[in-house]
Parts: structure tokens; C-alpha cells; sequence
């Protein structure tokens, strides 16, 4: 049994990680992993990165095509997709944000794991605003696959 | 408690009134329920068992559990948690004696309609947009508002573009509401209370807050009556600041008051997953979530989304016991060996003001029983099931089933169900053009929603009622 299956907790094996390569330029991942009748991350994406058989697929992304424009972030019902960009030593991650308060760009937050476990420091470098809010965060690179949510400090 | 700042949700208070709680004067807001009303004034504790005077609180927040009874203007054994509050109402415990004031004379309302539908959430609306470009139609609906469960479900749904997936339930609610009340009559407040077989369909149905009682002559019923929280067995079980998760919901979601400052979630299905989000999205605390399965019961995803935000997720774990005086105050929690025995020494004390079952739901079929409908238990769908074929209709001609009354499932799937018996029903009172274009598409999607992983339980459960079904029928009305 995986991890995820009893804890509800991804670990990096279980997730098709790009090349360091295509991180450099920026592309979306994703951490669904079970067959779930749902495809909205299918529709969303401009390009036809994401793709998937029959909708109980989980969804494969060609990391060639994808432009990591995150709107398959805005439209993931289960909150599972993320973008990542690492450049140098820094890392900026794209994550979907349905909470209060909602931070300010250039706020300090602190990066959470998949635990919901205080990692590290991170800074605020854009908001889109909506219902789910997007929050890209820069945090250092070796977080990079590691930060999936924040907490407001203030 | 009230919750003055949401992340997704906007609140809509009506006027401030006031209203007496035991002769106290309490703040209200027009079209709130008194439980709603009463919670955030701080009362959880609504009655008292009748023998021991145990202290009792609300449970399900829509109707179905009698767990909220009390005395309302002189009247006894009414449900506060689907009653609204009004200026001046007297709310008092409930006393066991018969009413006090002058029992006020019904007015009775007549009316024939095509298609009678009973309960307006995600299946009843549904049928009711399908059917009424053909037909007469009329919904019914004890609560407040219509739109059932979905007018508290804050997170967007799974599904495809064609069943609005992305958009969050409490959007679904609205559409499907804006819709079905430009294209029909939806009767709220207003409970059914009986079905008669008079060589036509006959419904009695109260209006409870207006007093009128509405005789409803129909040719075809749809009952999309919907499914009630199960109860789990434990010591203290009984105490205010249970509730099922659903009730939890409706009181936080949908009128904007907190039940608690710190919850425990029993069940990690995707109720418990996405109640425990909810909650902390009001700004409400998640001591964890325990689950007695050695597997997350609901999607990965929203277990995934549930520990980001630093709640834990507990397999192999039940609670034995909760603890309080007047409310719950704590609560033991204990480990299961493969046999489903508590593993002794595991014991752990959790410190939380409320607890929420997310433990199943069982439809409800007593309404439909009524009809003489064949029922039949089972297990997979949930419990009791009135049989049917593939376009819901019943062993009795002329009565339908959709959504939860159906098969315990998504609303998704609700939502098709309702339109498959909305369309049948109108079809088979004259024909609708391209029935079968329309219908086969609404199958094509039941289908796909039901070959995932997911897809199994109830996929059995629907074979077994079919052919329950036409064991029970012959070949005869398939279609």
C-alpha cells in the first residue's frame, strides 16, 4: 500500500518528475494519481500538454508542450496541480490558495510540505486573484518539490 | 460564533430581528433556522431525552433525524433546524404536552400537475429542468432553500465540462435553482407527509410555516427525497456537539455560523476529507481525522489537499468515547487490529468542543415506501432501495427514484439520474422529439462516471437493483 493510500500523503516516487531541464523552463505537475472520472485540467490547457485517454484517466503532461501558464492550477478540482520554475538557487512555485488571509506580493510566508510541516521561508511574488487564489512563491531551489502550501505570518 | 470573513463563501444576512430562547431575548438574522439562530448565540443543547434527561443537540441540519425538536410559539416537536426564525418567536424546550395556543385553521390549496417532484436538491432540480419544457411540474421541498447538499459544498466539482465540473457546488446550486424556478413551480418549506393511491397519484404536503396544506393530484411522482447521516455506535454518542458531518456543513456553510472551536472527523470519505477543508476554512481547527478502514476512503486528492494544511489522517482508528457534561468536551480515540478489536493500550485522549460523523449515508425511502413501490435492502446502495430500471422508474408505474434515494453516489450522478427520470416521465406522459438521442447520451455519462475506481461500489449496487428489479417485473416494463 502507497503512502498516499494511508496518510493521504504524496511521496516524490510516486509523481512523474520533470527533467532539470524543463524545470529551468517553467512547467506544471501534477500529484494526481488515482482514476478519478475528471478532466477539467484537459479542457483548461491552451496548448494540449495534458492528456488522457478515457476522463477516469490520471492526467500525463507533455512537459515539451507545456508553457507553464498555470491555468490547469486555476482549474484542478482536487488542488493538484502546481508549476514549478527553478532558476539557480531559487525556485518558483505556483500553488492553488483557498484561504484567508491572502498575502501581498513581496509578503514573507512560510513554505508548509505536504504535512502541512513548516519548511522554510518563502516570498510572495505574484497573486492572481479569484476564488482559488494563485500564489507563486519563491523559495530556495532545493524546496523546490517539496513546498506545496503557505502560511500567512503576520 | 458567527463567521464574519470567507475565503469562498459570501454570507446573506437578512434584517437583524430577535426572538426568545427560554424567555431570553436573542439576536437573529431573517432567513436563518432557529438551530442556526440558536448556535450562534452560543445554545447547543436544544432538549433533554425524555427518560433520563440526557441533553441533546442537533445532528443532520436538514430535517431528517429529530434530534432538534422543540417547542416553538406554543407548538411542540417542531424541527428548528429547518424551521426559520421570526421576529419575536418564542423557542422553549420541548415538554412532552400537546400545544397550548389556538390551533390555527389549515388552508387547503389543490393542484394537478404532469410531474410531482419531491425534494429539490442536485436530482430533483435536475428532473425538473429536464421535464418541464414538456410538462407540468411542481417541486417540493421541506427546507428553506433548494438546492439539498449542494448549497454547502464549497469545493469545485469532479466530473466533465457537460456535468459543470470545476464549478464549485454552491454555483451548481444557484444555476440549477435560477433555472428550475424560471421554468416551474418549487414549493419550499413545505413537507410531504403522505401518498395515496386514489387510481391516480395523490400527495398531501404541509406547508409548515404558512399553514397551508397543498392536495397534489400528479400523474407521474419523481421522489429524489435524498439520504440521512448514519449514526456510529460509541459511548456518549448522544451528546450536543455530535453532529453529522452534513449538519456541520449546513450551519457553517450555508448560514455562516462556527459549531465549534476544535473538531474531530470520524470517516476519512470524501465527506470527512472535504468537511475537515471546510472547517478550516472558516478558521476552525481540525484536531484529525480517523478513519476505522486501513485506507483512505476518499479521493487522494482532497486527503492531500487536507494534510497541507496540517490535519492528520488516522487509519485504523475508531473513537470508543465521548466526554462532557453538558456539550462534548473531549474524546477517546483507540487503534483497530485486522479484526476490527481495539488494540489494547492505544487509547488516546483528544481535546476537541465538537465531533463530526462522516460514516455513510442511508437514503430515504420511507416517503417512497408509501407508493407500494417494491424495497428491497441493499447493502452496497446503502440500505433500503426502491427498485428500478434504467430510467428510474420504480416497480409501480408512474413513480420515480433519482439521486441518493437511489444509490448512495456523487452529485454528479444525482444530477443525471434526475434528468433521465425527468425525461422518461415527461416522455411517457407524450412523446418528447429526439427521446432516445437525449437519453442515450445522459446513459453514455452515467456510465463513464461509474468505470473509475470509484465507479465499483455503486456499479454493483445498480446491477443488483436492476436485476432485482426484473426478477421482480418480468420483462414486462423495461422499456
Amino acid at each position: 500500500m502507497k503512502r498516499w493510500e494511508r496518510e493521504g500523503v504524496v511521496e516524490l516516487e510516486d509523481l512523474d518528475i520533470p527533467s532539470e531541464e524543463y524545470l529551468r523552463k517553467g512547467v506544471a505537475i501534477t500529484e494526481c494519481l488515482q482514476e478519478i472520472p475528471c478532466n477539467p485540467c484537459v479542457e483548461a490547457c491552451p496548448v494540449d500538454a495534458i492528456s488522457m485517454e478515457t476522463i477516469n484517466d490520471t492526467p500525463k503532461i507533455d512537459y515539451e508542450k507545456c508553457i507553464g501558464c498555470g491555468n490547469c492550477v486555476d482549474a484542478c478540482p482536487g488542488l493538484a496541480m502546481f508549476l514549478v520554475k527553478v532558476t539557480g538557487d531559487s525556485a518558483l512555485i505556483t500553488l492553488p490558495y483557498e484561504f484567508l488571509p491572502v498575502p501581498e506580493k513581496e509578503e514573507r510566508v512560510k513554505a508548509l510540505n505536504r504535512e502541512g510541516k513548516e519548511i522554510c521561508d518563502a516570498v510572495v511574488k505574484r497573486i492572481r486573484r479569484g476564488r482559488t487564489t494563485l500564489v507563486t512563491i519563491e523559495v530556495p531551489a532545493e524546496y523546490a518539490l517539496e513546498a506545496r502550501n503557505i502560511k500567512v505570518v503576520r | 460564533m458567527r463567521i464574519e470573513e470567507h475565503p469562498v463563501l459570501e454570507f446573506e444576512r437578512g434584517k437583524e430581528i430577535y426572538f426568545y430562547y427560554n424567555g431570553k431575548k436573542m439576536k437573529a438574522y431573517e432567513g436563518e433556522t432557529i438551530a442556526a439562530a440558536l448556535h450562534a448565540n452560543g445554545i447547543t443543547k436544544f432538549s433533554e431525552s425524555t427518560k433520563f434527561h440526557r441533553p441533546r443537540g442537533f445532528f443532520c441540519g436538514i430535517g431528517k433525524c429529530s434530534s432538534c425538536l422543540m417547542k416553538v410559539d406554543g407548538v411542540p416537536n417542531v424541527r428548528t433546524c429547518i424551521t426559520l426564525v421570526k421576529e419575536g418567536m418564542v423557542v422553549e424546550d420541548n415538554d412532552g404536552e400537546l400545544p397550548d395556543g389556538e390551533v390555527q385553521e389549515a388552508k387547503t390549496v389543490e393542484m394537478e400537475v404532469d410531474i410531482a417532484i419531491v425534494g429539490g436538491g442536485a436530482a430533483g432540480l435536475s428532473a425538473a429542468i429536464e421535464a418541464s419544457p414538456y410538462a407540468s411540474v411542481v417541486v417540493i421541498d421541506e427546507n428553506p432553500r433548494p438546492g439539498g447538499q449542494l448549497i454547502k459544498q464549497t469545493h469545485k466539482f469532479f466530473g466533465s465540462k457537460e456535468e459543470r465540473a470545476g464549478t464549485r457546488g454552491i454555483e451548481i446550486a444557484r444555476l440549477l435553482r435560477e433555472e428550475a424556478s424560471k421554468k416551474c413551480n418549487i414549493l419550499l418549506n413545505t413537507s410531504v407527509i403522505g401518498y395515496y393511491d386514489r387510481g391516480h397519484h395523490f400527495l398531501v404536503a404541509v406547508n409548515r410555516m404558512e399553514n397551508v396544506v397543498y392536495e397534489i393530484k400528479a400523474r407521474k411522482i419523481i421522489f429524489a427525497t435524498g439520504a440521512q447521516e448514519n449514526m456510529l455506535v460509541f459511548e456518549g454518542n448522544d451528546l450536543p456537539g455530535i453532529y453529522g458531518a452534513g449538519g456541520v456543513q449546513t450551519l457553517m456553510n450555508v448560514y455562516g455560523v462556527k459549531p465549534g472551536k476544535k473538531g474531530l472527523i470520524v470517516g476519512a470519505g470524501n465527506v470527512g476529507l472535504i468537511l475537515a477543508y471546510q472547517l478550516k476554512q472558516a478558521g476552525v481547527d481540525v484536531v484529525a481525522i480517523i478513519e476505522a478502514m486501513p485506507k483512505i476512503g476518499g479521493y487522494m486528492v482532497h486527503a492531500a489537499k487536507v494534510r497541507r494544511c496540517g490535519v492528520p489522517i488516522y487509519t485504523k482508528h475508531s473513537i470508543k468515547r465521548a466526554y462532557g457534561s453538558e456539550r462534548v468536551e473531549g474524546a477517546t480515540i483507540v487503534e483497530l487490529d485486522e479484526n476490527w478489536n481495539y488494540v489494547e493500550g492505544s487509547e488516546q485522549d483528544v481535546e476537541c468542543d465538537f465531533i463530526c460523523l462522516a460514516v455513510g449515508l442511508t437514503p430515504s425511502v420511507r416517503l417512497v415506501a408509501q407508493t407500494g413501490a417494491e424495497i428491497t435492502y441493499i447493502n452496497e446502495a446503502g440500505g433500503w432501495i426502491a427498485l428500478h430500471n434504467e430510467y428510474m422508474e420504480t416497480t409501480k408505474e408512474g413513480i420515480y427514484v433519482a439521486g441518493d434515494l437511489a444509490n448512495i453516489e456523487e452529485a454528479s450522478v444525482a444530477m443525471l439520474e434526475g434528468k433521465i427520470a425527468g425525461l422518461h416521465a415527461a416522455h411517457s406522459i407524450a412523446p418528447v422529439e429526439n427521446f432516445d438521442e437525449k437519453m442515450r447520451a445522459y446513459m453514455e455519462n452515467l456510465k463513464i462516471f461509474r468505470e473509475g475506481v470509484f465507479g465499483a461500489r455503486p456499479k454493483m449496487a445498480k446491477e443488483k437493483i436492476r436485476e432485482r428489479y426484473h426478477e421482480k417485473m418480468g420483462k414486462g416494463r423495461s422499456g
